[in-house]
């Protein structure tokens, strides 16, 4: 009887949750290999290098990436003088100055990446749907950087009988399957100077690794530390275990 | 406390603090010398690391404080920003959020260990009462600490969870005003959470206070059940159990560091990760997963009680759900009662044993149909047919089978003494 239930209890733990959102009419992204996953996973420099000029070539049109600043592309490898050049590309509104008047400047290190609209209301007014903001997408959808990539590798064609608004676009992975972003790349699109293929897979990977970090910076971070965290508290533990042996060898 | 002798310490300092103050003596007494049985299982682990599990919550709380804005417009950035531009802020807050659910995880087990081995007995009924209040005020400021991030899942379950309270006829609309300090969840709503949020762990800390207290008055229970009966039976609470709780604390510190470095957001929801907006309404609403075995109980009523024939409704569906999931909890309060029989341990009670392994199941069960889709369906039928039988086990076992039980399960041969029993099974 123990057996069983325990057997029971067993089983309930490990038949993986049938999630709400499977029942909302969306597919499960295909699984991809990202080198940033695994408990020593660590970012490719050069993809993100390359997944940020997606983003500013292509998605800065319509989304804002707005907790990332110029100065956290240090993180992607560029030096000092780099990060300026990027920056100063940018024209940030500054002030008051001291007659009051909101001035135009080049951006600078300290400056965020600035967003394409001056607010929700105008983003929607051109878009239908606001384009939301890029900097957590990654931490704010289920799949993270496999629905990222999914989402811009799954425009279909609509299926016979389903009407469209010219502002909607059908995408295997969207919930619902309709989106209101149109198929943002295209093969040749961008121009990659180190020899990565230009098609839309390779640029999907790279900004969905770019997200990736933009979402979660602290990453390598956090998994080294993790792995010296446990692997001090498995060495406590083992001493523990001994110190508790030796302390209850008398009692038992 | 104060009166009776007093041992003297070696430490001149240590002495002379002590004659004033007997704080020392009474550390000895309490968790050096302090008599405790011997036979403790790894279930007995749990207390200690509650407590330790209470101080990381206030410490890296406090931390988060210092950091946090509670204000509608700022608040999910400002805890953004104690993830990116705080130093060391990703780990206090990776630790504050899965702490929460480790926190739950222990108090779960310490329950559970309470239940099965039958701790909430006499003497313990007010030690086993202290636990219950805990385990409320610990729901309620987990509740209130999952809105301050003002992502979406924080305004709506709050909406959720707080319009439930609009259900209790006369004084329900009142408490859901005073509850928001307005008429929708908003920033009235998050400051005075985050003042509770700040407050509640310390009421907690003084509850665990009185809890400990009751607890060194009648000391521990065992797995068998059975009253210590001389010091053969017991052990010095040092070095034998600190010892052995700090190898247990170490190996839940283990599982808590692999979720907060490898998976930190593995037991949270991925629409809190986007700002709060009254305007959209996430597709399905779920409370984090400590809360799922109640919400499944409260969702499980969906229909009115009312006089037969007639279409006059005594209690509304969404009142019934109320009371049901209320009263899941407070029913423990009364357990003591419920259950009278004089065989504390599920070891000597065959039939109690099943029982309560059952409904361990069966509250697992609810904690997945909690997160199912309202309009779900297994095997065709409705989740919510499957959570109205899982909650009427769950009320059975407390009202009905616990009191037959009391008057007539025929226990197992019980062994004579703790030391006879551990002694004889050869360890
Ligand atoms: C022409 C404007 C436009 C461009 C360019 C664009 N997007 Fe979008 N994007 C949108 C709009 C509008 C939405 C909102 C879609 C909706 O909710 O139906 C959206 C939504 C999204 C979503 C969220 C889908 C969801 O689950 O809600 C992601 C992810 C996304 N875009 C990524 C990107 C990336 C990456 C790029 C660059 C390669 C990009 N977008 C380029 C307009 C654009
Ligand atoms: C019983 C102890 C406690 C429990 C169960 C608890 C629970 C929680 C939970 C579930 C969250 C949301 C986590 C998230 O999504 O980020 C939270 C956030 C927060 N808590 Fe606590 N908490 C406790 C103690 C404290 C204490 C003592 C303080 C302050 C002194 C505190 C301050 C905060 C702050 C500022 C936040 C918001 C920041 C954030 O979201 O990361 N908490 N708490």
């Amino acid at each position: 009887m123990k057996r069983t239930l325990l057997t029971a209890l067993a089983v309930l733990a490990v038949v993986p949750f049938q999630s709400a959102q499977a029942a909302g009419d969306s597919v499960t992204p295909p699984h991809k290999y990202w080198g940033f996953h695994g408990y020593d996973g660590t970012y490719d420099k050069a993809a993100l290098q390359r997944g940020l000029k997606v983003y500013r070539e292509v998605c800065s049109a319509c989304h804002s990436l707005k907790r990332i600043a110029f100065r956290n592309l240090a993180d992607l490898g560029y030096n000092e003088d780099q990060i300026k050049a990027i920056a100063s590309e940018y024209t940030i509104q500054d002030g008051p100055d001291e007659e009051g008047e909101m001035y135009d400047r080049p951006g600078i290190p300290s400056d965020y990446f600035p967003s394409p609209f001056p607010n929700k209301q105008a983003a929607a007014a051109v878009h239908g749907v606001m384009p939301p903001d890029l900097s957590l997408i990654t931490k704010a959808r289920k799949y993270g950087a496999d629905y990222v990539h999914a989402i811009l590798t799954g425009y279909e064609a609509a299926p016979e009988g389903k009407k469209l608004q010219p502002s909607q676009h059908w995408n295997k992975y969207m919930p619902g399957h309709v989106i209101a972003m149109a198929a943002p790349l295209s093969d040749e699109l961008i121009e990659y100077e180190d020899g990565t293929p230009m098609t839309v897979d390779q640029y999907a990977r790279d900004v969905a690794e770019f997200l990736t970090w933009a979402a979660e910076p602290e990453m390598e971070d956090r998994k080294r530390i993790g792995l010296n965290v446990l692997l001090f508290l498995t060495i406590f533990a083992f001493v523990m275990y001994g110190v508790k042996r030796k302390i209850w060898a008398d009692v038992h | 406390m104060g009166s009776g002798t007093r041992e003297k310490f070696d430490n001149p300092v240590v002495d002379w603090v002590d004659e004033r103050l007997p704080i020392f003596t009474l550390m000895q007494r309490e968790y050096g010398v302090f008599p405790t049985p011997k036979n403790f299982n790894y279930f007995w682990n749990f207390g200690a690391i509650l407590m330790f599990m209470l101080v990381v919550m206030i410490v890296t709380g406090l931390f988060l404080a210092m950091h946090y804005t509670a204000n509608t417009e700022l608040a999910f950035d400002a805890v953004e920003r104690i993830m990116r531009d705080v130093n060391g802020g990703w780990l206090m807050r990776y630790i504050h959020m899965n702490g929460a659910s480790f926190f739950f995880i222990a108090v779960y087990l310490h329950i559970f260990r309470g239940m099965y081995y039958g701790s909430y007995k006499a003497p313990r009924e007010i030690l086993w009462i202290l636990g219950v209040v805990i385990f409320l005020l610990m729901m309620g400021t987990a509740f209130i600490g999952y809105v301050l991030p003002w992502g979406q899942m924080s305004l709506w379950g709050a909406t959720v969870i707080t319009n439930l309270f609009s259900a209790i006829p006369v004084v329900g609309e009142y408490i859901v005003t005073l509850l928001w300090g307005g008429f929708s969840v908003d920033n009235p709503t998050l400051t005075r959470f985050f003042a509770l949020h700040f407050l509640l762990p310390f009421v907690i800390f003084a509850v665990v206070f009185l809890h400990v207290w009751a607890l060194h008055v009648t000391g521990s229970n065992n797995p068998l059940g059975i009253d210590t009966k001389g010091p053969q039976d017991t052990l010095p609470f040092h070095p034998y159990y600190t010892m052995k709780d700090t190898f247990g604390l170490i190996v839940f510190l283990i599982a808590y560091a692999a979720v907060i470095f490898f998976f930190p957001n593995s037991l949270g929801h991925p629409d809190n990760y986007i700002p709060a907006d009254p305007l959209v309404t996430p597709a399905h609403i779920v409370p984090e997963w400590y809360f799922l075995p109640f919400y499944a109980m409260l969702r499980a009523i969906t229909f009115d009680i009312g006089v037969p024939f007639t279409d006059i409704v005594i209690i509304s569906a969404k009142l019934g759900g109320v009371i049901v999931m209320f009263s899941s909890i407070l029913i423990w309060v009364v357990l003591p009662w419920l259950d009278s029989h004089p065989i504390r341990s599920a070891k000597y009670r065959p039939i109690f044993q099943k029982l309560i392994l059952i409904l361990l199941v069966d509250f697992i069960f609810l904690g997945y149909l909690g997160a199912e889709a309202a309009d779900a369906k297994y095997f065709g039928i409705p989740v919510n047919y499957f959570g109205l039988a899982a909650t009427a086990y769950y009320f059975l076992f407390f009202l009905v089978f616990l009191p037959v039980l009391s008057k007539l399960e025929k226990g197992r041969e019980m062994p004579p003494s703790i030391n006879e029993a551990v002694t004889s099974k050869g360890h």
